[in-house]
């Protein structure tokens, strides 16, 4: 361990016989490290490194002040950049935006490509402002509508679905906002307990969800009496007023006796914001065209004529 | 080549780095010498000629014979065209390629380093461009010891002036591979080719001026991990090229051998065939890692024995098997009999099993493949009659030069009813046509409805090429219904 010399380092150091090297000097354990330069192609890379470090503290943000950090010659940021290509995606996306924004949505399906974009906006904007609400796949939930089936309760072409976006469901100050209300048949006492067990017994049946009963009979009469000014007298439902059809096998609130029950006792009624108020018109058009490509979107043709023979969304 | 007996600690630092001595090798002909310029031709030829074969494709797909077009992710070859999916033909391939450098191996020796390695053709091509420029082995080395002067110069830069035509002629081949030959040439020579293109011609003009031309045997010796691999896969009874020790020692002159008859043996240590390696090594030391069996030293080393009247094959092809039953007088084994032997014959059975294995599948694969992705969110849909809908994404695979028609059929649900995005819901049925163009995937979004009821289970898509019995494909998927409520 111990050096082979008191003298100091630099005297102590010697050439070593075998490879005419000096050494540096220190001795371990009668192992001596020769005093190899190093590699002139290594030094040369390692000042080139500190050059260009330099260079880059000059040029980029490098060094940390008070507040904030030193700005670079180039004026970069990433906050900078991250504007730049957000400008370009917007400058790249403009014509369309442009054409979609001239065309009445009633015309879109005339246009496949238009209508591709749409849809492909569409589904990004529905991930960011629809699937809080109607789940990522736009299934809904229970009181949520389900965007996929071809039950619909204000209606399911284009125009029809834009309608519905731009002014929302019971938005208080849109004049034209979806509006309908269902009595608290129970909680107001419009209707006793009895009454209500049988009207729910009786709409059962209307699904073929139960047979038949002398409950269902007599709850037959206190929905001709109550309800079908609404659901229509065979309970199909009205997309005039967004009543729902509940004939069908799709029940938005539950399709048990006790969801039934519950509704017309104290029903729920869902709300949707007015997106007109909060998207532009070109997002809007683009959310209808992606909910219309869902699988239930109905064509302008299919206008419902009678009420009572098209589904609407049920309870 | 290093020698120990040359490095002497007393006399200079000793370093770890052996500088490079240059080979100068000198001309010789013979049967190896000719085998090895025809090899060099076919080689060079196929390289450079292969891109440059046409094969009609009908309207549909590139007409070049063998091509791998990267951008569309397909690969010709004549008649076969492989789809990224099939890539394990491309992959049977490059076993087959690993199996039979074995097989050849084991049973020739060094037989790939010798004669068909691109490095082992370029340098003997380079090593031809320094014969002609320069001269032979003496006049070489005379003008690589002469100072540098304007003669010197003006034959060193002519050199190198052909080093970098063939080099580039060599990288400019490469990229024909990859796009049509003829329109890239002229893309090429416009200057409105693809960057990449320009980029690996000048890579590669690169790594051949600086590999063939400079490097050489180097890059057997220290870069190239075959040598080290074929070291393990030599046993006794491989072929390599083998000094005969024992008929060659002691060596003496002509002139010393006349008056001493019985004192030496064949070698008159003429030093040719040191003279005529390509990496410089004497075979003389034993089989080492430097010898690339090319025999040149035999060429060498037959014509001396010829000229002084003895018998050839001091310097031969033989096995170490074989060097030991010579050394006890006995004959050599006959050199099929050798090749043929249990780890040959195994190597070639895989090899050939291999083989026959793709082109079974190459000749029984259809043109036709489906793939089917399922709807997970929401993984069902229930209708308002009560029916269950599921939707699909289906692929489509045309793997033909012409657009056909193909239907997709249910199997195995019952009442269920396919539609699409632009059939519509009001005429759906069983089976739903396509048709999908030349030498594509088409995507289609499916709906399969069934009636209120049906449970959820698994089911088949079936694909069927219209009028083509043999091209269809199935696809297996779920169905996902509503459970009990």
């Amino acid at each position: 361990m111990a050096d082979a010399h008191n003298s100091p380092a630099a005297a102590s150091r010697r050439i070593d016989e075998a490879t005419n090297t000096e050494t540096v000097g220190h001795e371990w354990d009668g192992i001596e490290e020769l005093n190899t330069p190093l590699p002139r192609w290594w030094l040369w890379t390692f000042y080139a490194t500190i050059v260009f470090a330099i260079g880059y503290c000059v040029a980029y943000p490098a060094w940390p002040m008070i507040s904030g950090a030193t700005e670079g010659v180039l004026g970069w940021s990433s906050r900078g950049q991250l504007q730049n290509e957000l400008d370009a995606q917007q400058a790249a996306r403009a014509r369309t935006v442009a054409a979609l924004a001239d065309m009445p949505i009633e015309q879109l399906p005339d246009h496949p490509a238009l209508m591709r974009a749409a849809i492909a906006g569409g589904s990004a904007a529905f991930k960011v402002n629809c699937v809080q609400c109607h789940g990522a796949g736009a299934a809904g939930s229970k009181g949520y509508p389900n965007l996929n089936d071809d039950d619909w309760l204000w209606g399911g072409d284009l125009k029809t679905i834009e309608t519905t976006l731009i002014h929302g469901i019971r938005q208080p100050g849109d004049d034209a906002t979806r509006q309908s209300m269902m009595p608290n048949f129970g909680a107001d006492g419009l209707l006793t307990a009895e009454q209500i067990g049988q009207v729910a017994d009786y709409v059962l049946t209307l699904s073929g969800k139960a047979r038949a009963s002398a409950s269902s009979q007599q709850g037959a009469q206190v929905f001709a009496d109550n309800c079908a000014v609404c659901h229509g007298a065979a309970g199909k439902g009205s997309r005039q007023f967004g009543a729902p059809n509940l004939s069908d096998a799709i029940w938005l609130d539950g399709g048990r006796r006790e969801d039934v029950v519950a509704q017309l006792t104290r029903p729920h009624h869902g709300v949707m914001p007015a997106w007109g108020n909060r998207l532009d018109p070109v997002t809007i058009k683009m959310l209808a065209a992606y909910v219309h490509s869902l699988g239930g979107g109905e064509d302008f043709a299919e206008t419902p004529a009678p009420p009572d023979t098209q589904p609407t969304e049920a309870e | 080549m290093n020698k120990p007996d040359q490095i002497k600690t007393q006399d200079r630092p000793a370093s770890l780095y052996a500088k490079r001595e240059p080979v100068f090798n000198r001309r010789i002909d013979g049967k190896f010498r000719r085998l090895k310029w025809a090899i060099m031709v076919i080689c060079l030829a196929i390289y450079w000629g292969t891109p440059w074969l046409r094969w009609d494709r009908g309207p549909y797909a590139p007409d070049q014979a063998v091509l791998v077009d990267l951008a569309h992710r397909r690969f010709y070859m004549f008649g076969i065209e492989i789809w990224p999916h099939e890539f394990y033909f491309v992959a049977g391939l490059l076993i087959m390629a690993g199996i039979g450098l074995f097989l050849v191996t084991s049973a020739v020796g060094r037989a790939w380093c010798g004669y068909a390695c691109p490095q082992t053709v370029w340098t003997d091509l380079f090593q031809h461009v320094d014969r002609f420029f320069d001269g032979d082995r003496n006049a070489r080395f005379r003008l690589y010891k002469a100072p540098w002067g304007p003669a010197k110069i003006a034959r060193r830069l002519a050199k190198w002036t052909v080093y970098l035509a063939i080099s580039f002629a060599t990288g400019g081949a490469w990229i024909f591979y990859f796009a049509d030959a003829p329109t890239l040439q002229h893309a090429f020579w416009t200057g409105t080719a693809d960057p990449v293109a320009y980029a690996t011609v000048a890579v590669l003009t690169a790594t051949t001026f600086v590999l063939g031309g400079f490097m050489r045997e180097q890059v057997c010796v220290y870069m190239c991990p075959w040598p080290r691999i074929q070291t393990a896969m030599l046993d006794e009874k491989s072929l390599i090229v083998t000094y005969k020790d024992w008929r060659g020692e002691p060596r003496g002159s002509v002139k010393k051998a006349g008056k001493n008859p019985d004192r030496f043996g064949d070698c008159i240590d003429c030093n040719q065939c040191v003279a005529v390696c390509p990496t410089g090594i004497d075979i003389r030391e034993g089989p080492q890692i430097g010898c690339i069996t090319c025999a040149l030293c035999i060429d060498a080393c037959d014509r001396v024995m010829g000229e002084t009247g003895r018998p050839r094959g001091l310097i031969d092809y033989a096995t170490l098997e074989d060097a030991e039953r010579e050394k006890a007088g006995q004959p050599p084994t006959r050199h099929l009999k050798l090749i043929w032997r249990p780890r040959t014959m195994l190597y070639f059975a895989v090899w050939g099993g291999i083989g026959l294995s793709l082109l079974f599948l190459l000749g029984t694969r259809v043109h036709t493949d489906l793939t089917v992705a399922k709807d997970r969110n929401p993984p069902y849909i229930l209708l308002s009659d009560g029916s269950v809908r599921n939707a699909y994404t289906l692929r489509l695979r045309n793997m033909q030069g012409r657009p056909r028609k193909m239907e997709i059929s249910i199997e195995g649900l019952p009442g269920a009813k396919i539609w699409s995005d632009d059939v519509g819901m009001a005429e759906a049925g069983t089976a739903l046509t396509r048709i999908v163009p030349a030498d594509e995937t088409q995507s289609l979004r499916a709906y399969l409805v069934v009636p209120a009821g049906t449970p959820a289970q698994e089911f088949t898509f079936h694909l069927q090429a219209l009028g083509e019995a043999r091209e269809q494909d199935s696809a297996e998927a779920q169905f996902d219904a509503p459970g009990e409520q």
